[in-house]
């Protein structure tokens, strides 16, 4: 009876230990911007919300204009499997601004820590882009995301997953995104992710009464490589952006993961340990 | 009683059979519809909900409910309790079963299921940050090892039959089968510890969607504990049920075990759930927080009362099959309040199951009982069989 006990014991006390050193192993690192990291800047002080951006990311990326029941012309409320950025107007108590949305680039992105065989990856300048031939469309990057990002085509039998790649076709080219290069009034700019970072906190220094002190995506998330410029006395909060800690998605599910996983050894030390105990009891003659 | 385990026979299909069928059928259809269409027109699912009741309640809950087999290996073979071996077979037939139906939702439910087998086929592309891999890693190989291990029953039956090469195959594999059984079962024992945790894991990553009662580092060993429970409580169920409908006699004795392993494991279960909630601060969160306290509350409610009808009388056959009951529902809701009930992706989305999304499981369902049902009256899986008795 006590060898039972013990043996059960064991078992248990191995996988409760094994997630037990998951959750207190050090926390994963931090995630740093690649040295090469591209990013947009977005102004919503500058934008004046005459959606060009929306109806160029439609023509450099293939996107059909939603053709809407009774003659609506591409009006889409969010961002869908046929629509990869958006503009939108807070209009709230007399406050107003305009905010873009479209995918955020995180340093450290939710999606591509969860996508199974790597359909969504980061590239060399950390623009998050996304290959169909690994998907398998189980939408966990969908679950995972804290900015609702990654659309799947629901209507379609052979769906993908649409999500703004930052024009990663033109960048190869050494052109510049398409929201980028048609904005009249320069709300939305690419460029060389550490000079957006300074370029928005020159412009927050430089005028104080324009904008909002906090500039989001320089942390937020573990940060963004697409960087936003809210107006002073509006929230990012305000604009529909997450409210989320300096940590990145990913770092306590990653903990969480590598600990029980590190270099595989709980599962062979499990098996082994279990198959100890099953022929033990098989030459005791429990077994029949 | 007799201890050796023998088909129940009677017709494949009877007249009560043959309506699941019907109902698996019904869910065949639109199951063909979602093919042709895609999942927008037939599910109620959306960008802020994009997993349903499939994952929800086919996969997480379903997997869970099919840890029976697990639950009692782990007593038989490493607690060593041999005088539970009886409740072996039937128990990994519900799992086989469980599993493969579970298998059998994920193609339904992924977009691009074409591309399914190269989640198999290319080691180098794998992605160990995702729990979900290691979860359909895991999931592939288990519903195998449970075929294997379930195959000496379809290999007794082919030996005993009339010469054929069938018979030939039978009397081959089986020497060879049973040499592999022990390394077999082992692996049996280790990939549902192993993906039943990440299942818990998977949920990690919705930081700020899920809801502080359920979000936790630790619903890996939740989820793992809770299926043990469950594992206990659907043997329990099940042969209960089986017993009463072909009028075998009652394995209470055996089954009271059971209820006594699945007391121990659920109040642990409990204890691990509240000292969380306290850990993380969140214990008021749980009593205030409008529907979702109820959800809380109902889920902690039905596992108490499990455990406290268990501890009262689990040597009266029908007090235990209410209190095997109470734990599975238990159990099923702690999933579905991680997995749906408590992920809110934010303002303005919503999500309730279509009406082909729910017959596509409750077709599901039915198959799965439809199979159970044609394997005991066909494989030798249950012991004390009558045979005059007819299911």
């Amino acid at each position: 009876m006590t060898l039972d006990r013990r043996s059960f014991l064991k078992t248990i006390g191995t996988t409760a230990a094994l997630t037990a050193v998951g959750t207190a192993a050090s926390a994963r690192e931090h995630v740093e911007a690649p040295a090469d990291a591209v990013g947009m800047l977005y102004d919503s002080t500058l934008c004046v919300g005459c959606r060009a951006c929306m109806s160029a990311c439609r023509t450099a990326n293939g996107l059909e204009p939603l053709k809407e029941e009774g003659g609506i012309y591409d009006a889409p409320i969010d961002n869908n499997g046929h629509t990869k950025t958006i503009i939108r107007l807070l209009d709230d108590n007399g406050a107003n601004a305009w905010i873009k949305n479209q995918c955020m680039h995180c340093i450290d992105p939710a999606c591509v820590s969860v996508c199974m065989i790597g359909a969504l990856k980061k590239d060399d300048h950390g623009i998050v882009t996304y290959d169909k031939d690994r998907c398998i469309g189980c939408r966990y990057c969908q679950l995972a995301c804290p900015f609702n990002v990654p659309k799947f085509e629901w209507d379609s039998a052979t769906p993908l997953i649409v999500k703004c790649e930052m024009c990663n076709h033109l960048v190869a080219d050494g052109k510049q995104p398409a929201c980028c290069d048609i904005c009249p009034r320069e709300a939305i700019i690419f460029g060389d992710y550490n000079d957006l970072l300074a370029e928005a906190n020159r412009r927050i220094e430089t005028e104080p009464d324009r904008y909002n002190p906090e500039l989001f995506g320089d942390s937020e998330g573990g940060g963004t490589q697409v960087l936003y410029l809210a107006p002073k006395n509006i929230s990012h909060q305000d604009l529909g952006l997450p409210d989320l800690d300096d940590q990145s998605i990913p770092e306590l599910s990653e903990t969480i993961q590598h600990g029980i996983y590190k270099g595989f050894v709980a599962p062979v030390a499990l098996y082994a340990a279990l198959g100890a105990v099953m022929i033990r009891n098989r030459r005791q003659g429990g077994e029949r | 009683m007799n201890e050796i385990a023998q088909a129940v026979g009677g017709k494949i299909l009877g007249s009560k059979t043959s309506k699941l069928l019907w109902i698996a059928l019904i869910g065949f259809t639109f199951m063909a519809w979602r093919f042709v269409f895609g999942l927008g027109p037939v599910t109620g699912l959306n960008d802020g909900y994009p997993w349903g009741i499939w994952i929800a309640w086919d996969v997480v809950v379903g997997t869970a409910l099919a840890c029976g087999g697990y639950a009692v290996a782990i007593l038989c073979y490493i607690m060593n309790k041999g005088k539970y071996h009886p409740l072996v077979r039937s128990a990994i037939v519900t799992s086989a079963l469980g599993y493969s139906m579970a298998g059998l939702s994920i193609v339904i439910d992924v977009g691009r299921y074409w591309n399914l087998w190269k989640v198999v086929v290319f080691p180098g592309k794998w992605n160990f940050n995702s729990a979900l891999l290691e979860v359909a890693l895991c999931v592939m190989a288990y519903v195998i090892v449970l075929w294997i291990e379930l195959s000496p029953a379809f290999l007794e039956k082919w030996k005993a039959g009339s010469p054929s090469a069938l018979q030939k195959f039978a009397a081959k594999a089986s020497p060879v089968v049973n040499k592999l059984l022990l390394p077999i079962i082992v692996l049996g024992l280790v990939l549902p510890t192993m993906h039943q945790s990440s299942l818990g894991s998977v949920m990690i990553v919705a930081m700020q969607k899920l809801s502080p009662i359920w979000h936790s580092p630790l619903l890996p060993l939740l989820f793992l504990i809770s299926c043990i429970g469950m594992g206990f409580a659907i043997v329990v169920f099940e042969s209960t049920l089986s017993c009463a409908l072909l009028k075998r006699p009652q394995e209470t004795h055996l089954l009271a075990g059971l209820g006594k392993a699945a007391i121990a494991i659920m109040t642990i279960w409990l204890i691990l759930r509240f000292a969380d909630l306290i850990w993380r601060d969140q214990l008021a969160t749980a009593f205030n927080s409008g529907w979702l306290t109820f959800f809380w509350l109902l889920e902690m409610l039905t596992i108490i009362l499990g455990i406290l009808l268990l501890l009262k009388g689990r040597t009266n056959p029908a007090t235990l099959f209410r209190a095997a009951m109470l734990l599975m529902f238990g159990g099923a809701l702690y999933r579905f309040n991680t997995y749906l009930i408590g992920f809110n992706p934010g303002e303005g989305w919503h999500y309730f199951p279509s009406v082909p999304e729910f017959f596509i499981t409750v077709g599901i369902i039915a198959l799965e009982i439809l199979l159970y049902i044609i394997i005991i009256r066909r494989l030798p899986i249950l012991v004390g069989v009558h045979k005059h008795r007819r299911l």
